[in-house]
């Protein structure tokens, strides 16, 4: 099938504004939009910059805007969006070149939770047990790829760049809710500042988003009920 | 030189986001025009301050034709902003819900018709019975 992909540019070494690249070619149904990306790259211009690497949806490097919705570009098939394909960089994150995008703010914030297992009591001697129901309550938290087409599709982030956004909301939720990890309070005393979890309007973006399907709506929901639930 | 974000309006309004995002628009919008109502009335009252003559006069702001048909607006505004509010403080406070978004996004509008559209009727039957 002939496809026609319409790519946001910024070259700020030969052009001072963005704008819109237009290739046409013949594709597989089945292709993905990133093997249409890498066309463009291989065949029809070697100056398109864009990050991938894994190509199988895991490394959440290739996370775009496209057809005006935040998506995988590698878990994307041609057929499914049809043949004329916008692809834009990120929402709200600094443009660096085509559709590289400035992570650092994102990966602060992703920091700022203290993603990491906390607890300063002695280990057991053999491994710290956990009940089916226990690991349940963070399993779907435990997905993310880190990928910010969640974040990069919030209203609320857009609008206020210092906002955690949900990804970091959704890693922090992965340690509140594990039973071994002692960490909370601290976790939750910084999501329960302005610019955590109350920027949250339950807009639903990021749940549409999310590539990993991730119920993140419901994640961020039961960290503003934990905040609730603890002040009270 | 700064770089780009690949934000503009446009691009607001062209995500390609669900329910939630239009009626996350709906509601910001509904709150503005709401505030701006609120404005006029807080000047209005606050004119009574310099005597009764100048209020009355200013009443015919009310009276005018495209100020009954902007109450009706009004109308609008409070009741799906009221509602909109109720359904999102009750996603909020229940996560478990998160799933039924849609359904209860269909109580909304069920109740959002049985409270506007008689009370416009009567505003608006009342307005046309008036000319
Ligand atoms: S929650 Fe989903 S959309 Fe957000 S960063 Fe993780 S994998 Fe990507
Ligand atoms: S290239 Fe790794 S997630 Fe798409």
């Amino acid at each position: 099938m002939r496809v026609t992909f319409k790519v946001y540019r910024y070259q700020p070494e030969v052009r001072e504004d963005p704008y819109y690249d237009s290739f046409s070619f013949d594709a597989e149904p089945t292709d993905r939009v990133l093997d249409g990306l890498n066309h463009i790259k291989w065949h029809l211009d070697g100056t398109l910059a864009l990050r991938r690497s894994c190509q199988h949806g895991i490394c959440g490097s290739d996370a775009l805007r496209i057809n005006g919705v935040n998506r995988l570009a590698c878990k994307v098939l041609i057929r499914d969006v049809g043949s004329k394909i916008t692809v834009e960089p990120l929402m709200g994150c600094e443009v660096i070149k085509d559709l590289v995008v400035d992570m650092d703010p994102f990966f602060g914030h992703y920091r700022a939770v203290l993603p990491y297992f906390m607890n300063e009591e002695a280990p057991p001697d053999r491994e710290r047990i956990q009940s089916v129901e226990e690991r349940e309550a963070f399993d779907d938290t435990t997905k993310c790829i880190l990928c910010a087409a969640c974040t990069t599709s919030c209203p609320s982030r857009w609008a206020n760049p210092g906002f955690l956004g949900p990804a970091a909301i959704v890693q922090a939720h992965r340690f509140i809710f594990d039973s071994r990890d002692r960490g909370a309070a601290d976790r939750l005393s910084i999501l329960g500042e302005r610019s955590g979890v109350w920027r949250c309007r339950t807009i639903y973006n990021c749940t549409r988003a999310c590539p990993k399907e991730i119920q993140i709506t419901k994640a961020i929901g039961e960290v503003k009920r934990r905040i609730v639930d603890d002040r009270s | 030189m700064s770089r780009p974000t690949n934000l503009s309006l446009g691009r607001w309004f062209s995500y390609r986001g669900g329910t939630g995002y239009l009626l996350w628009a709906l509601h910001r919008a509904t709150g503005v025009g709401v505030l701006l109502f609120l404005a006029l009335h807080i000047v209005d009252i606050f004119l009574l301050g310099f005597g009764p003559e100048l209020f009355n006069e200013l009443l015919f702001l009310y009276k005018a034709p495209w100020a009954r048909v902007g109450e009706v607006f009004l109308l609008f505004g409070v009741t799906f902003h009221a509602l909109n509010g109720l359904r999102i403080i009750v996603q909020d406070f229940s996560p478990r819900l998160w799933a039924h978004q849609r359904r209860l996004v269909v109580l909304e509008i069920v109740v959002f018709v049985i409270i506007f559209l008689p009370a416009a009727w009567i505003m608006i039957t009342a307005f046309l019975g008036n000319e």
